[in-house]
């Protein structure tokens, strides 16, 4: 059982959800049952398991109903049907009080635009999540300021959300969402508002956290670059529905359907693929030749192609315990790069 | 000619609502009226018994506070002193304390009401038509069964302003509240906060501008119930406006005329720069 785990979710929108429920469960989908009742169907049979410490990229375009998927984890929005569970605890059934303290506790979410307090500086902000616990104020200063210092805005801890730009705001709301030290961080297109420049290291500075955090991650975004980049795995939603689950180089390999390939057609390749992904079986030979350059399984294209283009040599792929498990030939470069 | 016998008796019944209550609860009333009279009375005796520089002094300390302007200080302190230059300084305390009593009730129920019109859609569908009538509703109307409950004097007159001063503060609190960015709130929702910390931890700080507005035209109008106040007993600057019109006595009643503008253009100044603070971040204040 993973750490996560949404069975058979549906969220209906609309003054009499049952009834629209049940045409769903029929098989009607959500245009045909906005035009029989009226009603709006958020999020349609998704099942998800989430693992512990994975990052987890929920991604689709507006309307695919990922918002509202993120926002049923911590129960800002209940579902009509289904059911979410937390480490085999069924968070649906908690009453306000636990709910809240399991908010608190164990969950911190990220904002599209932020959310900040205005009235309140960066350091308040960063402390708030500690406050609602009932931390006392010295305590939870001290560990905001800590947090402040890590996403990298020491020194503005009296400045006010108005006074910073988007990427520092986003910071402190990075920083306000970890201070609790929560399991799971909920990021709802935590990027999305920012300049591609500094999305870009917004990006890079999250997995450098998580490397040393090893937080369960979920991950909105409608943007497949940024969803390949930090996704360890990955659900595709379109009108509420689940359209494919897997890894990144799962997706841009086997597309689920027309909807992923289309998605996928502009992905650049190199980023995403890996050196185990592209080799092919050793010719029966154990021992590693000294003369080929020699990469791990999990070196991305993009850096296998510089090596290969100096020394001209096929490049032999070795795992985690120096084995050799594959041969990668200028060939099998071109013909992954031209799918 | 409308058919008579459709008549409803409106009038009778609500005259046999009010015999009812004043036969069964008038010792209630008694009560209620003898307590507020107690504050207004000490109220006034503080701001009548006071020199007028110490009152002066009050209102320069109060606006430099509320706007860190000099000009705007030097500006209501001339004003203030203008009115006691026209001879009406005794009877602009009296308004004064009225004032103060009046609008202060009128927010301590205001902001409540407010918060409970933005939690509660149902609330709000239900008070907005009353607080129009509240608005539009001649004040004599209500003046009578006041009179007959609180009898002649300052309590029935405060108790008119309320009516006719606390639907502003109620709508803005409404308003404020409902207008708190909606991500904001979420984020505080997931963060644990309970209804409790959530209120006063985010909406009513970021509805304190509208509040803050609200509170300010609550004063205006309770200034401008002060004449008809008079009407029914209360003391003060109104008192004079209507002995202006009894008498005949055009100049004396422009005199009280321009001390009521005076005063309103006071408390206006005070409560805008008020409001204008709780707008801007405390940041601004530093730099």
């Amino acid at each position: 059982m993973s750490y996560i785990e949404i069975r058979n979710i549906f969220k209906i929108f609309g003054p009499d959800p049952k009834l629209a429920l049940e045409l769903a469960r029929d098989g009607s989908d959500k245009d045909e049952i906005l035009a029989a009742t009226g009603h709006t169907v958020g999020l349609h049979d998704v099942s998800l398991s989430v693992e512990k410490g994975e990052t987890f990229v929920v991604m689709g375009l507006s309307g695919s109903g990922k918002s509202t998927l993120i926002r049923h984890l911590n129960r800002l929005i209940d579902p009509t049907a289904g059911s979410i569970s937390f480490g085999g605890e069924d968070i649906l059934a908690m009453d306000i009080p636990t709910l809240n303290a399991f908010r608190r506790k164990r969950l911190g979410m990220v904002f599209q635009r932020f959310g900040l307090l205005p009235h309140r500086n960066v350091l308040d902000n960063v402390a708030y999540g500690l406050e609602i616990q009932g931390t006392a104020r010295k305590e939870r200063e001290a560990a905001a300021s800590k947090w402040i210092e890590r996403v990298g805005l020491a020194g503005y801890e009296t400045k006010f959300p108005d006074q910073l730009s988007g990427g520092m705001q986003q910071r402190v709301g990075l920083a306000r969402a970890l201070a609790t030290d929560p399991e799971v961080l909920l990021m709802d297109e935590a990027f999305s508002a920012l300049d591609p420049l500094i999305r870009s290291d917004m990006q890079d500075e999250l997995m450098k956290l998580q490397g040393e955090l090893h937080k369960t991650i979920v991950f909105i975004t409608h943007d497949l670059d940024e969803a390949l980049k930090i996704g360890d795995r990955i659900a595709i939603l379109k009108d509420g529905k689940l359209v494919q689950v897997g890894r990144p180089e799962e997706i841009v390999l086997n597309p689920a359907d027309d909807y992923v390939q289309a998605f996928t057609r502009d992905v650049n390749r190199a980023r995403v693929l890996r050196a185990r992904s592209i080799m092919q079986a050793p010719a029966n030979q154990k021992i590693i030749d000294q003369e080929h350059p020699v990469v791990s399984d999990d070196t991305r294209l993009e850096d296998i192609l510089p090596i290969i283009l100096a020394t001209g040599k096929d490049i032999s792929v070795i795992d985690e315990r120096e084995n050799l498990v594959g041969i990668i030939t200028k060939e099998q470069i071109v013909q992954s790069l031209s799918l | 000619m409308f058919p008579e016998q459709l008549n409803v008796p409106l009038g009778k019944w609500v005259n046999q609502f009010v015999d009812w209550l004043v036969i069964n609860y008038g010792a209630a009333f008694e009560a209620f009226a003898d307590s507020l009279l107690t504050v207004l009375v000490a109220l006034e005796q503080v701001l009548r018994g006071a020199p007028w520089w110490v009152v002066l002094i009050a209102i320069a300390a109060i606006t430099w506070h509320a706007s860190k302007n000099w000009k705007l200080v030097v500006g209501l302190v001339v004003a203030m002193f203008a009115i006691g230059m026209l001879g009406l300084w005794d009877k602009a305390m009296q308004t004064l304390a009225l004032m103060i009593v009046a609008t202060s009730l009128s927010v301590l129920i205001g902001i409540p009401v407010g918060i409970a019109m933005a939690m509660s859609n149902r609330l709000r569908a239900i008070m907005l038509p009353i607080l129009d009538t509240m608005q539009t509703m001649p004040s004599f109307v209500y003046l009578i069964p006041a009179l007959m409950l609180f009898g002649l004097g300052k309590v029935p007159a405060i108790l008119a302003t309320v009516i006719y001063a606390a639907p502003p503060v109620m709508r803005l609190t409404d308003l404020g509240i409902r207008l708190v960015d909606q991500e904001v709130l979420e984020a505080s929702r997931s963060f644990g906060a309970s209804r409790k910390q959530i209120l006063f931890g985010v909406q009513l700080p970021l509805a304190l501008p509208n509040i803050m507005a609200g509170i300010n035209q609550t004063t205006m109008m309770s200034i401008s119930m002060v004449v008809i106040a008079s009407m029914i007993g209360a003391r003060g600057l109104g008192e004079q406006v209507l002995m202006g019109i009894q008498r005949l006595d055009v100049g004396a009643g422009m005199e009280a005329g321009i001390a009521i503008v005076l005063l309103a253009v006071v408390f206006d100044r005070i409560g805008q720069a008020y409001g204008k603070r709780s707008q801007r971040n405390p940041h601004a204040e530093d730099a």
